[in-house]
């Protein structure tokens, strides 16, 4: 009975709050969409976890300058020392902090993350578009070379490119960009197919818009929940695989530091058993920061 | 749907010849020539125009691309440059290595992916369904080299108990043991990436489905629970896990490039990397060739299989 009367209690309350916010937030409708997507993506706790840390994270990348104790260039310290009080988290074979590498490079990581996924994204988008919308052979052509790209195991292919354009941070991006819009084309294109039938763009149609204008103020807005949350878990796989180029010696080259060529020293047998610190670090930055993204990417597509 | 399957070996064909020419192109593409290799003040340049000669350099690049095909069309991809070997046998004997690795792990991870899916789908919001959902993202979130020099660190440097590198104990006896030793850590690395990717993939399979009216249905008839899931909605919620096969093949091999690479597993992956540093172009194209044929032949395959199980598939 008490249970009951203090549960009435509770959901009152709420009932209350909701509609208390609702009125504040009468006629604004676009802040009513803002505070259900709020609420909707504050219910992943693990997610909310994923902003946080991922913040922390920007936030040391954006003033690395102002936030790293010692240049990660430089030599700074003895050779390989472990953890001490000076350098927290001890220095590399050649005496360079691992913190402030740790920091300068989760920089990089990020940086290869997200401009990668902007290129591969403008052009899966406009390949998608205009396959979507055109049809016929247009379309026809652009997916026979979506398939043809994602017919190579996509390491394997990046590979190759890396080898062949050679290594370094420009490249990297560059490479990564355009190896990764065969997914955001197809899922572009299968949102297209279904909006093009709608009515409001027979209507832009009949009035006579412009393509572009159809195209990019029409249709585009309406495929972005998807493409958002495409591209948040492309800037996970972007970190993933730029670590992994840079662990295998074609990604970032030393001495810029990037997370991945952090842990290409552990290769080695003597720093893998008796130098933990130089590959630990490193290795759960880019686990953290990719837990992050995937964490979030799973809130925004259950709130979009 | 023989009409489906027409259609789609047909789309096929033209992706087949845009795969050689792309691979073609790519590796034309490269700066550093063969003869680069070859060049030093010893050799002279009238011995570097006769290799390039004899190896079809100085034709125009459209004839170059079809004296390939016809090569390849005989089953010849061209001798190794390093080690004068034909690319086929070069492939031959890397690809069973590799197959191995990446069937024991495909299959493994979904064993693990399915029931754990199928088991957070059904205990939604229990705390299985957290910790499976948790494990998932945690797996896909850790670098594969990162796992596996930490496994390594573990169970070879630590504790002693597993080898490290190669298929099989250098000098020593072999057999199927000895391999299976060797197999287990970087089946593992592959397998937990597996079993990651596509636990949420089965769960949410597996929720659409049992959202069905169908299944209500059977509830409503008083159909056992046990009965419900695992034998009306499991059988349908697996179908999708079909074309998972297809897509999974392509990541498993770009996973096994660098697992190869870490455990020194002789398989394609160590061969890539290999012909990779040297500049090797014969195998590397080789290399590609092959690994995106068997892509392009599992998702043919697998299509095909998803269209027969699943009548819903009509053309599209």
């Amino acid at each position: 009975m008490k249970v009951s009367q203090n549960n009435k209690i509770k959901g009152q309350r709420i009932t209350e709050n909701k509609s208390e916010s609702n009125n504040d937030l009468k006629g604004l409708r676009k802040n009513q969409y803002s505070v259900t997507f709020l609420q909707k993506f504050s219910r992943h706790k693990l997610a909310v976890c994923g902003v946080f840390v991922l913040g922390i994270i920007l936030i040391c990348a954006i003033f690395a300058p102002l936030l790293a104790p010692y240049d990660p260039n430089e030599m700074v310290g003895a050779f390989g020392n472990a953890p001490d009080g000076s350098h927290l988290f001890g220095t590399d074979q050649i005496g360079r902090d691992i913190l402030s590498r740790v920091i300068y490079g989760s920089r990089i990581s990020l940086l290869v993350g997200f401009s990668s996924m902007a290129i591969g994204l403008v052009i899966g988008i406009l390949l998608g578009l205009v396959s979507g919308y055109f049809g016929g052979w247009i379309d026809m052509v652009i997916m026979r070379v979506t398939d043809i790209v994602m017919s190579f195991p996509y390491i394997m292919l990046i590979l190759v490119v890396a080898s062949i354009v050679g290594p370094g941070l420009l490249n990297m991006i560059v490479i990564l960009g355009f190896v990764n819009w065969p997914g955001a084309a197809r899922l572009v294109r299968g949102n297209v197919l279904a909006i093009k039938e709608k009515d409001y763009i027979k209507a832009a149609q009949v009035q006579g818009f412009r393509i572009n204008r159809i195209l990019l103020s029409e249709i585009l807005p309406n495929t972005l929940a998807p493409i958002l949350i495409y591209a948040t878990s492309g800037i996970a796989w972007a970190i993933l695989d730029e670590a992994a180029l840079s662990f295998l010696g074609f990604g970032v080259q030393q001495p810029t530091a990037s997370l991945g060529n952090m842990l290409n020293g552990a290769q080695s047998l003597t720093v893998l058993t008796s130098q933990p610190w130089l590959w630990l670090p490193p290795g759960i930055a880019i686990i953290l920061t990719v837990l992050s993204i995937n964490f979030i990417g799973d809130a925004l597509r259950d709130a979009l | 749907m023989t009409k489906y399957i027409i259609k789609r070996l047909l789309i096929a064909i033209p992706v087949l010849i845009g795969i050689t020419i792309f691979d073609f192109l790519l590796m034309n593409l490269a700066p550093g020539s063969p003869l680069d290799l070859m060049r030093n003040p010893m050799v002279s340049d009238m011995a570097l125009e006769l290799k390039a000669e004899s190896l079809g350099l100085n034709q125009p690049i459209y004839l170059q691309y079809l004296q390939w095909m016809q090569e390849l069309l005989h089953g010849n991809l061209g001798f190794s440059m390093i080690t004068y070997q034909p690319v086929s046998s070069l492939i031959a004997t890397h690809i069973g290595p590799t197959i191995l690795l990446m069937g024991v792990s495909l299959l493994l991870g979904l064993f693990i992916a399915v029931p754990l899916g199928v088991l957070s789908a059904t205990k939604r919001y229990s705390k299985v369904d957290y910790t499976a959902v948790t494990a998932s993202f945690l797996s896909i979130s850790i670098p594969s080299f990162f796992l596996a020099l930490f496994l390594i660190y573990i169970f070879t440097v630590r504790l002693n108990w597993l080898p490290s590198s190669g298929m099989v104990t250098m000098g020593g006896e072999g057999g199927f043991l000895d391999v299976i030793q060797h197999m287990i850590l970087p089946v593992t690395v592959l397998t937990v990436a597996v079993a990651g990717r596509n636990i949420r993939y089965v769960r949410s399979s597996m929720l659409e489905i049992l959202e069905q009216d169908y299944l209500r249905t059977a509830k409503a008839k008083g159909v056992k629970k046990f009965f419900i899931i695992n034998k009306h909605a499991m059988r349908n919620a697996l179908i999708p896990i079909i074309t998972v096969i297809g897509m999974e093949i392509p990541v498993v091999f770009g996973g096994a490039v660098i697992i190869e690479q870490i455990f020194s597993w002789p398989g394609m992956g160590l061969l890539t990397m290999s012909s990779i540093l040297s500049r090797d172009y014969p195998t590397i194209m080789g290399l590609n060739l092959v690994a995106a044929i068997i892509v392009l032949t599992a998702n043919l395959v697998t299509d095909i299989a998803y269209s027969v199980v699943n009548p819903e598939i009509k053309l599209q």
